[in-house]
Parts: structure tokens; C-alpha cells; sequence
């Protein structure tokens, strides 16, 4: 392979692998944060007493 | 009993005799790196060792880096097997709180826009002349991220460690210097006023503690190459967020980095021996690292502004500036020139999300360039 197929092949799929592999992380924390919604002591305190 | 006399004597002044101009010169560039260390405040903790084993590893006849030298031991022993950037990096993870950046998740694209400057100074160190394996270590001082660079180094181009982790660490401590014209060139008097808004709610503690399990399967396994980095970051991040293993944490934070960052450090420095050191070739790899993180300022925040189009004005394009590696330094960077044109306007949290983004994307980066390198059967 020659330098300049090599650089910009590294290139592309670096960048673009990058990107697209944080865009998938982001997808996951939201998925996350749905099933796993923050809740302050007080509501959880309320859940427990009823 | 006079020629004994004589030949100690001899013995004694040998090593000035054999000091060379270019041993002279090392020994000016660490006592520099110290002045910068202890007069300066620049990055202490590093640029300390690193110059006084630039100041060691030039004495002659010391032997320090010959085999079974001192400074080969610690070299071979935590260097070459990768050891400690690894080490560090569970340090890293126990102390970075990913909080900011899970409140607000899409800020993360920002870690992967400030890592594409490792790209484009690939291709450049390419169209200079250097070595496919050279440039792809000249390019990750893009990434921003000493032990990062020190990792892909030592495995593709050890002959260019010192180079590289000097200007690493040297341009992360200049990250206030560099990164604000560049902002300012880049963004509008309007752009860097917008006020972002601050999430409501907080993050629950369990997402907190499965944020580094979930990264670390999902990452290792679109790039198997940055397990080592990825795993170690994650591993310190998890004990740190589940609580349980607080003496571990406590110790990661403290004593392995501290331990760790002496040594490292000297093994930077025992690589900047004169003869290896001085080339036009190091000068070349200071100038591109300089233009690496230029690069990844500039797009870091053109990706902030093209967010900032998308939300309709929702999100200020400076904090693109923190989605580098450099942490906490860009994102103060980033906090103080907003509050330059907005006195009321506080980006720190939303820096300090983009700027752990950073830190996961940089990883990230050199992950998928090592195993894109494997894939390809180079080195």
C-alpha cells in the first residue's frame, strides 16, 4: 500500500469510527438514563414508606 | 606509584572530557524543563523527572540507558512492556467523574471532533517525508493525552519517544496559551455569548457505576487493540463510582500515579540523550505536535458550531475547544473566554463534560488506529 492510500485510508476510517462510535455511546447513555432515572432520597424515601 | 596516581587522577576528569556539545545542550534543555517545572508551575510533576533525566542520562560514562544502566531497567520494565501509561491510566479513571458529561450525553461528539487533528497530522507528517509508523506516533500527540502517546509510541516508533511525549506534555501545559486565539478566530462575538442550560436532574448513581462497564465492552469490542487503555481508564473509573474499594481508589489516585509519573517521567527524560535526540527529525515532530493540537482546537470547535446550528443556538461552540484530552485545562480554558464577552455566562460544566469526552475519545482514537493498523498488518 502505498503513503498517501495508506494516510488517507487511516484517515476515514479513524475520523470516521471515531465519530461514529461516540454517536453510538451517546445513544446508549440515553437508552440508559431511561432505565435508569435519578431520583432524589426524598422520592425514594416516599416509594419505600408506601 | 606516580602513573597509579596519574591514570585515577585521569579516571576523574573523564567525564568532562568526553562531555560532547550535543550532551552540553540536553543538559540546558533540562535545566529548562526544570526552570519551566518549578518556576513556572508547567505540569511539575512531569517536566521535573523529565528534566533531571535529560540532565542524567547526558553525564558521560554514567551508563544509565546502556544495558543494565538504572534508568534501562525502569525503561524496559515499564516503557517497552507499556506498563505505565497503563498504570496511569487507572489513576485517570479514579479521578475524572463523568457526571457532567452523562447529564448531558451528546457533548461527547465533542471528544470525537477534538481527536481529528491526530488524523490530519498523520497525513501531513506523511507528505513530510516520515515513516508510515512515525507519523501515526507524530500524529497522536494530537490526541492531547500523555500516557495515549507514550502507549502508541513505544510500540510503532520508540526511537521517538522523547520528542513525542516532550511536546505532548509540553503542549498540554501551553493548552491556555494556544487554544484561545484560535477560539477567538473561529467564532462569532454572538456565538460566544450563548448561555447553555443547565440539565435539572442529576445522574443516578447506578448509571454512574455501569458507565464504565458498558464503555468498556462496547469500545474494546469495536476496537480489541485499545482494551489495555480503555480497560484500565474504566477499571479506575469503576471503583471509583461503585465505592466499595475505596483503599483501591484511594491508592490508584495516590500512591500508583505518583509512583508511576516519577518513572515515567525519568524514562522520558533518559531518552533525550544528545546524540539520539538532537536531529533535525525531533524539531519536525515538536512543530507538528504544535500543529496537532491547533488543528484539533479548530475542529473541535467548527463541530461545536455546526451543534450549535443544529440545536438552534442551544449550545455555545467554545466548549467544542474542551473536547480534547488536556484535562481540566481546556475546559477552564473554555470558562474563562466565555466569561470574557459574558460575565454571567458559566460554561464550566458543560467544558468539563466535553473535556472528559475528550479524554474517552482520544482513547477512543488511538484504539481504533491500532487496530486499524493491525488490520491492515502494519506493526
Amino acid at each position: 500500500m502505498d503513503t498517501f492510500t495508506f494516510g488517507l485510508t487511516l484517515t476515514i476510517i479513524g475520523m470516521g469510527t471515531t465519530l461514529l462510535s461516540l454517536w453510538f455511546l451517546v445513544l446508549i447513555i440515553n437508552l440508559m438514563k431511561r432505565f435508569f432515572p435519578y431520583r432524589d432520597s426524598n422520592e425514594e424515601r416516599k416509594e419505600a414508606e408506601s | 606509584m606516580i602513573s597509579a596516581l596519574q591514570s585515577g587522577l585521569t579516571s576523574l576528569i573523564m567525564g568532562f572530557s568526553l562531555l560532547t556539545i550535543q550532551n552540553i545542550i540536553m543538559m540546558a534543555v533540562g535545566c529548562a524543563l526544570l526552570y519551566l517545572g518549578i518556576k513556572k508551575d508547567y505540569e511539575p510533576l512531569l517536566l521535573v523527572p523529565i528534566g533531571f533525566g535529560a540532565l542524567l542520562v547526558n553525564i558521560p560514562m554514567a551508563s544509565l540507558m546502556e544495558p543494565d544502566g538504572l534508568l534501562r531497567h525502569f525503561y524496559d520494565a515499564g516503557v517497552m512492556t507499556e506498563i505505565f501509561p497503563c498504570l496511569i491510566f487507572i489513576g485517570i479513571g479514579a479521578m475524572t467523574d463523568f457526571g457532567p458529561l452523562l447529564q448531558n450525553p451528546k457533548i461527547l461528539l465533542l471528544g470525537a471532533a477534538g481527536q481529528f487533528g491526530i488524523f490530519l497530522t498523520l497525513l501531513l507528517a506523511l507528505f513530510l517525508g516520515f515513516s508510515k509508523l512515525d507519523a501515526v506516533a507524530v500524529g497522536i500527540i494530537g490526541a492531547c493525552d500523555g500516557p495515549t502517546s507514550i502507549y502508541v509510541t513505544s510500540k510503532y516508533a520508540p526511537h521517538l519517544l522523547g520528542a513525542v511525549s516532550v511536546a505532548a506534555y509540553s503542549y498540554m501545559s501551553l493548552v491556555p496559551l494556544i487554544q484561545p486565539p484560535i477560539m477567538r478566530v473561529l467564532t462569532s462575538d454572538r456565538e460566544r455569548r450563548i448561555r447553555m442550560e443547565y440539565p435539572k436532574k442529576s445522574v443516578s448513581p447506578t448509571l454512574k457505576i455501569l458507565f464504565p462497564i458498558v464503555v468498556t465492552i462496547v469500545t474494546c469490542l469495536i476496537a480489541p487493540m485499545g482494551t489495555p487503555l480503555m480497560g484500565m481508564i474504566m477499571l479506575g473509573n469503576l471503583m471509583r463510582e461503585s465505592g466499595v474499594v475505596s483503599r483501591l481508589t484511594k491508592a490508584s489516585e495516590n500512591e500508583i500515579t505518583n509512583i508511576v509519573t516519577l518513572l515515567l517521567g525519568l524514562c522520558i527524560g533518559a531518552t533525550m540523550e544528545g546524540s539520539a535526540f538532537l536531529k533535525t527529525q525531533t524539531l519536525l515532530v515538536l512543530g507538528l505536535g504544535f500543529i496537532a493540537i491547533c488543528l484539533d482546537t479548530a475542529t473541535g470547535v467548527l463541530f461545536g458550531k455546526l451543534m450549535c446550528f443544529l440545536t438552534k443556538g442551544k449550545i455555545n461552540p467554545l466548549i467544542g475547544a474542551a473536547g480534547i484530552s488536556a484535562y481540566p485545562m481546556a475546559a477552564r480554558v473554555v470558562q474563562n473566554e466565555g466569561r470574557k464577552y459574558d460575565e454571567k455566562n458559566w460554561l464550566l460544566m458543560h467544558a468539563v463534560g466535553a473535556n472528559t469526552g475528550g479524554q474517552i475519545g482520544s482513547v477512543m482514537a488511538a484504539a481504533i488506529m491500532l487496530s486499524v493498523l493491525k488490520g491492515m498488518g502494519i506493526g
